[in-house]
């Protein structure tokens, strides 16, 4: 009732003006020549190169060379006997349902816990200055603090007495090693994102809530959480594309290494193409992962309307 | 009487029973809330601590890096690791390289974003919902896919190795201009209205009423847009061939790691010299950082 009077309303108040309005000329002519130089930015440098990348997937086509087509063929070799596109995909896909859950977990309630705090803002700006630091130093460093007597190793010695394997050299380790450099690295940009959304959350309805008996965990698990699903849908969905999209931080540390316990799809496909020469090749996974995140960002958000609380 | 007169008395009033109200609920001294404050206090330093840890290490002789017990300060504090790092490498020069790249990058995303924003957020035109999620949909193609054809393009251009390969292609993402068209909507449209019955162009109307009020929202897009320049590895790794001319920080430090992989403490000053600027950066501008961050989260709906 109330959505189909507000409508009306809506569309009574334009009424008067619109004969003003149409006197003058549309802006339809201004709106392209304000819109010229990003569409033909977008057109060169985005939609173009798109199509190309497609393109180029079913091609042989090395960096100096003749082109030729070869249809199916840069797919079905990712899947051939010596390739290291399957390792790359399950490591990017174990990369991306480790970090997902933990980075949300911790950032969530550290937002929380932040927020209580009298230095919430400092600290808010101390979380964050990981995420702006370039990626190659964020590497560099923690590569020397995993080291066999670097940082970690010697803490374990001098506290447990413990001795551990070169973490970085380890296939039994070193993904989980670059798994939680990258939480430290993306940490702050989600608690930003938290802390601003538990700083807007509506005081009536937790004043409400108190009123009716929610306190403590219930009014936390009751109350701020649905309140606060837009901003978890939304850090979610970021955190994951950035995740598939996985590079520098295990180039730098493991280039890949030991074996292919590291190797990421964006890996295979700079290898591919820029240590191996193969453009087309490496196209057709770089291909594969955006069709990848494509269909989860879609399931994601056709999935959004079964747990995500919208005010309106 | 004005008005303010009237209510100042019940004002103070109400403000002194709040007082009240807040004393009687909050006893001086709650130990549980000073715990946990020093509690978060050391989460806090040991989140940093990798941070720190940089510092001091790039202040160590190289042999102490890995000394036993592990300790921050070494036996001698080296500033001279850093003298070392500028001799051997020309770090100034990939500064100077980052700067140029990413000023330019930020001058030419601000202006195109803005101007694009104006048409999405200020002008009424048909189709132009139908055009925004359009370019909201370009926002879902990752960079790694675009990187191969860039660099066909970038070939075809004759642009390998070049200032402007660096900076163009990542300018006309959609990022920017549905950024300032979340700000721009909120601006009353009453202001263009006047403005365009003064009989102000819509160019006059553009930089003289919006660009001034969106001044926040510009500077919250530059911040953002500068950090990705600065920071960017991937593409320049891909389109810069000679380092020690075109090579960013990112890219500069990664050769150095390469080359001197073994001098830890050189290897960390140089990633102090890395960090510095985006340090002093955020600090310095938190304000409209944080904001953009917040905006664009809570946009996102």
């Amino acid at each position: 009732m109330t959505a189909i009077s507000n409508k009306t309303v809506q569309r009574r108040i334009p009424d008067p003006a619109a004969p003003i309005k149409r006197k003058k000329k549309s802006d339809s002519r201004a709106a392209l020549g304000f819109l010229t130089p990003s569409a033909v930015g977008m057109t060169v440098f985005i939609l173009f190169p798109t199509i190309l990348a497609v393109a180029t997937s079913f091609f042989n086509w090395p960096t100096f060379g003749d082109i030729s087509f070869a249809g199916l063929g840069n797919y079905r070799n990712l899947f051939a006997p010596g390739s290291q596109f399957p390792a790359a995909l399950v490591n990017t896909l174990v990369f991306t349902l480790l970090v997902v859950p933990i980075n949300l977990v911790l950032t969530l309630s550290t937002a929380f816990w932040v927020s209580t705090s009298r230095f919430s803002r400092l600290y808010r700006v101390l979380f964050f200055l990981p995420v702006v630091t370039p990626t190659v130093a964020t590497a560099v460093i923690w590569k020397l603090i995993y080291q066999p007597n670097g940082l970690v190793d010697s803490t374990m010695q001098s506290l447990f007495g413990i001795h551990l394997p070169n973490l970085l050299g380890d296939s039994s380790t070193a993904l989980l090693a670059v798994v939680v450099v990258i939480i430290w690295q993306g940490f702050g940009y989600n608690m930003l994102i938290f802390s601003a959304a538990i700083d807007q959350l509506p005081q009536d309805i937790l004043d409400a809530s108190k009123l009716d008996g929610a306190h403590g965990l219930t009014q936390l698990l009751r109350i701020k959480l649905p309140l606060l699903t837009p901003a978890i849908f939304f850090a979610s969905t970021v955190t994951m594309i950035s995740a598939f999209q996985m590079f520098s931080e295990p180039f730098v540390m493991t280039a890949g290494g030991p074996g292919t316990s590291t190797v990421t799809v964006v890996m295979n496909v700079y290898q591919t193409a820029f240590q191996g020469g193969e453009l087309g090749a490496a196209a057709a996974p770089a291909i594969i992962l955006f069709v990848l995140i494509l269909v989860v960002t879609m399931i994601q958000w056709l999935g959004q309307k079964k747990w995500v609380h919208y005010d309106q | 009487m004005t008005s303010s007169q009237l209510q100042s008395p019940s004002r103070r009033q109400s403000a002194q029973a709040v007082q009240a109200a807040v004393r009687r609920n909050k006893p001086q001294f709650r130990p549980l809330k000073v715990a946990g404050e020093v509690v978060l206090g050391v989460v806090v330093l040991a989140f940093l601590f990798p941070i720190i840890f940089t510092f001091f290490s790039a202040l160590k002789p190289n042999g102490e890096i890995f000394s036993q017990p592990p300790s921050l300060i070494g036996s001698e504090i080296r500033w001279q690791n850093f003298v070392e790092v500028f001799n051997y490498t020309p770090f100034l020069r990939f500064i100077v390289n980052g700067l140029i790249i990413s000023i330019s990058g930020t001058i030419i995303v601000v202006a195109v974003s803005s101007l694009a924003a104006y048409s999405f957020g200020i002008l009424k035109w048909r189709g132009r919902d139908k055009y925004m999620l359009l370019y909201l949909a370009t926002m879902m193609i990752p960079q790694e896919v675009l990187v191969i054809p860039m660099f066909l393009l970038m070939q075809k251009f004759g642009w390998i190795n070049s200032w402007q390969a660096l900076i163009l292609p990542w300018a006309f993402g959609a990022f920017g201009a549905f950024l300032l068209r979340q700000f721009f909507i909120n601006i009353p449209y009453e202001l263009v209205e006047a403005s365009r019955m003064d009989g102000c162009s819509q160019w006059g109307t553009f930089t003289r009423i919006i660009l001034p009020l969106a001044k926040p929202s510009l500077a919250v897009l530059g911040v953002w847009t500068f950090i990705t320049f600065w920071n960017s590895f991937l593409w320049p790794l891909i389109v810069v061939n000679d380092v020690n001319q075109l090579g960013n920080v990112s890219l500069g430090l990664q050769t150095f790691f390469g080359e001197h992989g073994s001098s830890w403490n050189l290897v960390m000053a140089a990633s102090v010299i890395a960090i510095l600027p985006t340090l002093i950066m955020v600090i310095a501008l938190q304000k409209h950082l944080v904001k953009g961050i917040a905006t664009v989260g809570l946009a996102g709906r």
